[in-house]
């Protein structure tokens, strides 16, 4: 049965979708991930922390937009997994 | 006497502090600008006028040069002090700041944007007669060239970019297949980053100390040294303890080494307040290694030993008065040790933003530069470093005793500190004996592990 699972972020910033404004995004919505697949990067007080996929399945949906400001433990993706 | 009737402060956290406490003193007025995360800082709050320029990402506050011009324009500000980071560095900034009749508090746009490419300020170096590190102060287009070039310097090199900085665009690289590997990534990311993809190469030192010496100079020709900071205790390519003077100079070394810097300064004409950064080899042998052309996050130490007020000499400078001060009259006594407090985790440094729930300082004696206070709210958007612990004493030991006393008086709940990390430095024996090098943190890291 497929489940939808939530991809939080542990830390609080800046999300963003790609690695660097000229490059395209991680993934997009409907692409395949594996567990442990980069889905976006958060800055945090000039660093950045990756954020990865705890499932492997199909990325449903973003739940922010690219450069959105985050909570710590804010939902950012979920992943339906089969 | 004041220089400026209201200065804006293109800035926020413990520098904006710093800036206004000297203003306050001179009978200047200040305007604070501030982003959303900031609404409540104190920086914000201490200021005569506060103008809001925007969302709390920097890029779309702090950096942004129309909305700062514009606040000090509705201000009436006649002078812009840009701190350090943000645009302090940045000659566009200056360049506006002078078109639209408001002076900048730095040098010229010029040369901030010589300083600014690598190669250039060796190359200018190089003619004052400045040693700079053995290397190639061409642009390296090719990879076929860069081996060639790295077999005539000889390996270990560092592959660097020109337009880089803090830590940023540099590969060591210890033979061809290194270098092989890794030319093109470093020249692309030079572009992506800095906008600017010039590479060049440099002898690799290994077990390095880091060195600076402070400088003023007028716009009449005048330039002294305030003495050298050492500054080798980092993490990451960043500073976390500094001291004034350094253990590891004798009076000869010093002496030589602030002369030379000198030199290199008036060579390019350089105004107001600058920091000529230099690498030591362990055989006392020192090299040119970049400008920072604006004021220093560790410039308190200096204060301390030479007791001149740095933000002060920079306004004097900007406003066009003679530095009034010559080699003689500035003068060194006892020592000074800074150490920066960071919100981040003491052993893996990643960030701690959160609210600050309970902040007892101490009260000894000792200089407390902090941009928070208690209940402030640590934003994830900037800087880490939320504050700066300085000390002052007849010597050396004396002195780390101070600091190693504060560090215990000092309570910060509700996000991490590398407070603990600080504690374990200055107690340390290599610290203690003045016997460090860049290496130092990570070396003390990988003994704990073993």
């Amino acid at each position: 049965m497929a489940e939808k699972t939530p991809v939080v972020s542990p830390i609080p910033g800046v999300f963003y979708r790609r690695e660097s404004p000229d490059k395209d995004v991680y993934v997009n919505e409907g692409d395949e991930v594996k567990e442990g697949d980069v889905i976006g990067l958060v800055e945090v007080m000039k660093n950045f922390h990756e954020v990865t996929s705890t499932e492997s399945g199909v990325v449903v949906s973003f739940s922010v937009e690219n450069e959105a400001i985050i909570e710590a433990g804010q939902k950012v993706a979920i992943i339906e997994t089969k | 006497m004041t220089y400026f009737n209201k200065v804006l402060i293109a800035n926020r956290g413990e520098i904006a502090r710093r800036i206004m406490r000297t203003c306050k003193k001179l009978g200047i007025q200040t305007v604070a600008v501030y982003s959303d995360a900031d609404q409540e800082a104190p920086f914000v709050k201490e200021a005569s006028e506060a103008v809001h320029i925007g969302p709390s990402q920097a890029k779309k506050s702090y950096l942004q040069v129309d909305k700062v011009l514009q606040a000090a324009k509705e201000t009436n500000a006649d002078a812009i002090h840009p701190g350090y980071g943000f645009l302090s560095e940045n000659e566009g900034f200056a360049r506006r700041c002078t078109e639209e009749g408001i002076t900048f508090i730095g040098p010229t746009p010029e040369v901030i944007s010589l300083m600014g490419s690598k190669i250039e300020a060796r190359k200018q170096m190089e003619k004052a007669g400045v040693p700079v590190v053995p290397g190639w102060s061409g642009n390296i287009e090719t990879v076929e060239e860069a081996l060639r070039i790295a077999d005539e310097l000889t390996y270990p090199l560092m592959l660097k970019a020109s337009a880089g900085g803090g830590g940023i665009g540099m590969e060591l690289v210890r033979n061809a297949e290194e270098l092989e590997k890794v030319f093109s990534s470093t020249k692309q990311k030079a572009d992506s980053f800095f906008g600017d993809g010039t590479v060049f190469l440099e002898k690799w030192i290994e077990n390095p100390r880091h060195i600076e010496v402070q400088v003023a100079c007028d716009e009449h020709g005048n330039a002294v040294h305030l003495f050298e900071r050492e500054c080798s205790i980092q993490r990451r390519n960043q500073k976390i303890v500094e001291e004034s003077p350094s253990p590891f100079l004798d009076e000869k070394v010093r002496k030589d080494l602030c002369e030379t810097a000198v030199r290199g300064v008036c060579n390019i004409n350089y105004t107001n307040v600058g920091t000529m950064e230099f690498i030591f080899d362990e055989h006392q042998n020192y090299y040119f290694l970049e400008m920072n052309t604006r004021l220093q996050v560790e410039h308190p130490v200096t204060e301390e030993i030479t007791g001149l007020d740095l933000v002060e000499l920079q306004l004097k400078i900007a406003s066009g008065e003679k530095l009034g001060l010559t080699q003689k009259d500035i003068q060194k006594s006892g020592h000074s040790i800074e150490v920066r407090l960071y919100a981040e985790d003491p052993n893996t440094f990643f960030p701690s933003p959160g609210t600050i729930q309970k902040l007892d300082v101490p009260t000894d004696g000792v200089r407390l530069d902090f941009a928070v206070e208690e209940g402030s709210t640590v934003s994830p958007f900037y800087d880490p470093m939320i504050g700066k612990i300085i000390a002052f004493d007849v010597n050396r030991n004396a002195v780390i005793e101070k600091m190693d006393n504060a560090l215990r008086g000092l309570k910060v709940e509700g996000i991490t500190t590398n407070l603990e990390l600080l504690e374990d430095i200055v107690i340390d024996e290599d610290f203690k004996n003045g016997n460090f090098t860049t290496k130092f943190v990570e070396n003390r890291a990988a003994k704990q592990k073993a």
